[in-house]
């Protein structure tokens, strides 16, 4: 299964494009590392790619069919802060079971107590968070997932803990992952393939 | 009291201290049900010193409060905190209203992000902030000096927040610190989200700015960007200082570090072994006898289970752990 971007051009002022004419394809399975300057569109491309921002320019599509907008979307985005991704008034247990019902095994892989579930979002630190926004983006019918700088606020320890969790569930799930880092040697751990945004962007 | 004090005075001491903290904790008082309190413990026992010319990183995960302590340091906790110990700044005890005197003018803070900034009010006037009018021309030109330095255009002065991007704002956010003239800055994490070329920017004016005879404090959770130009590195882990380590200490498989906790952190990154530990940091109502790193640590004995290690001299740095010696 192929997610495919296919000239993708996107301004948010109409003189003045951030992304033009960008081709990326994500394969399941595969594990793709972004990288780009601050600034250069990384987290727009993300946005246009799982279907947060409508009016680009361009196709989407996965194995040649368009993403629908309407049911579950089957690429998912993860955020780089998790606190600006739960809704503030929910309790945790809420939050995670909103797109599907997690099951207790991914919990458990994910290190989530039972305690943490009554918890409030503001109760949790940034990393726990982050764990949440995995698990619950994480369903069967999940087959891309989009990672925007999801590890840039954690710690090193939880930082390895998250990626060792994630490429095991994604590897047994055969989902494709979109790595979008600043850290060089983080995604050379992770990804057999790097490609620059610089590279594939025409502006 | 008496004793940390000796402890301190072994580490190796270029410049004297300018600001000091003796056994620091601090909590929040909560209502659970309805009249009923609860003191919730967010950091205990903590030490520390920041030097002249020197930057301290405090580094530690999302959580352990180390935003906080830049909060206590500066004053401004929210009304339902309870701090307690000591602190010092230039030998003299700095209580709430000399914390409020010099907040500004000698201590300054740089906070973390785009959101600190007023979205309504432009860039310069954020910057120059509140002056005599007569101080003003004097203030404008010191800040277009400052901005030329950062290579600031002269158009960003105009400009609102929201038109900055992530490195701008980063720079206006210095030029803050720069232009108070300040003693002892504090940066709140301030590399986040920064690409190398950038984040190499923003760590050198950090440097600049300790050579320039600043005490620095450099609070984050990014060890690799505290290593490139810090002193020395206090690692903070759930609401106290496990360890104070020389940078020189952080190499090969992390042999020369002092806790286990700091070990693993060196060992979980990509360039090392991106090896991780299992568990968490405990939560603030999850309240431990014995070491606050017991649950997770390799080296644990049955001593360790009951008190707290205090900091103790090891190798030209601290440590609060039972087995090292």
């Amino acid at each position: 299964m192929y997610l495919k971007g296919e000239n993708i051009s996107f301004g948010y002022k109409k003189d003045n494009l951030i992304l033009k004419d960008v081709d990326i394809a994500l394969e399941s399975g595969e594990v793709l590392g972004l990288m780009g300057d601050s600034g250069s569109g990384k987290s727009t491309l993300c946005k246009i790619l799982s279907g947060y921002v409508p009016n680009y320019q361009g196709t989407i599509s996965i194995d040649g069919k368009k993403i629908s907008s309407k049911g579950y979307n089957p690429v998912q985005l993860i955020f780089q802060h998790p606190e600006k991704a739960v809704n503030p008034k929910w309790k945790m247990k809420d939050i995670l079971n909103e797109g599907y019902l997690v099951p207790q095994t991914i919990l458990d892989s994910f290190g989530i107590k039972k305690s943490w579930l009554n918890r409030w979002p503001n109760e949790l630190s940034g990393g726990e968070l982050q764990r949440f926004a995995l698990a619950r983006a994480l369903s069967p019918n999940t087959k891309f997932l989009i990672a925007d700088e999801i590890t840039t606020m954690v710690d090193a320890i939880t930082q390895a803990q998250i990626w060792d969790i994630v490429l095991d569930i994604v590897e047994k799930l055969n989902i494709g992952v979109l790595v979008v880092s600043h850290d060089k040697t983080l995604i050379n751990k992770l990804c057999y393939d790097v490609i620059s945004l610089a590279d594939i962007n025409k502006v | 009291m008496g004793e940390k004090t000796e402890i301190y005075s072994g580490i190796r001491q270029k410049t004297e201290a300018l600001l000091k903290i003796k056994d620091m904790s601090l909590s929040f008082i909560q209502y659970t049900s309805g009249l009923r309190q609860t003191e919730l413990k967010v950091i205990s026992g903590l030490s520390m010193e920041a030097h002249k010319g020197e930057i301290l990183a405090v580094v530690g995960s999302s959580g352990s409060g180390k935003s906080l302590l830049a909060h206590a340091i500066l004053g401004i906790l929210p009304s339902n905190a309870k701090l307690e110990g000591k602190m010092e700044y230039c030998a003299c005890t700095l209580t709430q209203e000399k914390k409020e005197e010099l907040r500004g003018k000698e201590l300054a803070l740089i906070p973390q992000s785009t959101t600190y900034l007023d979205p309504l009010m432009r860039i310069s006037d954020q910057v120059i902030g509140s002056v005599e009018e007569e101080n003003e021309g004097l203030r404008k030109k010191l800040q277009r000096k400052i901005f030329r330095k950062y290579d600031l255009k002269p158009e960003v002065e105009r400009m609102f927040p929201h038109e900055l991007s992530g490195g701008m704002t980063r720079r206006v956010l210095v030029s803050t610190a720069v232009i108070s003239s300040a003693k002892l800055i504090i940066a709140d994490e301030p590399t986040p989200g920064l690409d190398d070329k950038t984040l190499k920017e923003t760590l050198s004016y950090f440097r600049d700015m300790a050579n320039n005879g600043c005490a620095v404090i450099l609070i984050t959770h990014d060890i690799e960007a505290a290593l490139k130009i810090s002193d020395k590195i206090a690692i903070f882990y759930a609401g106290t200082i496990l360890e104070v380590a020389n940078v020189e200490d952080f190499k090969n498989d992390g042999e020369y570090l002092r806790h286990p906790y700091t070990r693993a952190l060196w060992n979980a990154l990509p360039q090392n072994k991106f090896q991780a530990i299992k568990g968490h940091q405990p939560m603030q109502d999850e309240v431990t006898d014995g070491c606050i790193f017991y649950e997770r640590c390799s080296k644990k004995t049955e001593f360790c289970s009951k008190g707290f290690p205090n900091l103790k001299r090891v190798n030209g740095g601290l440590v609060r752990c039972n087995n090292v010696s």
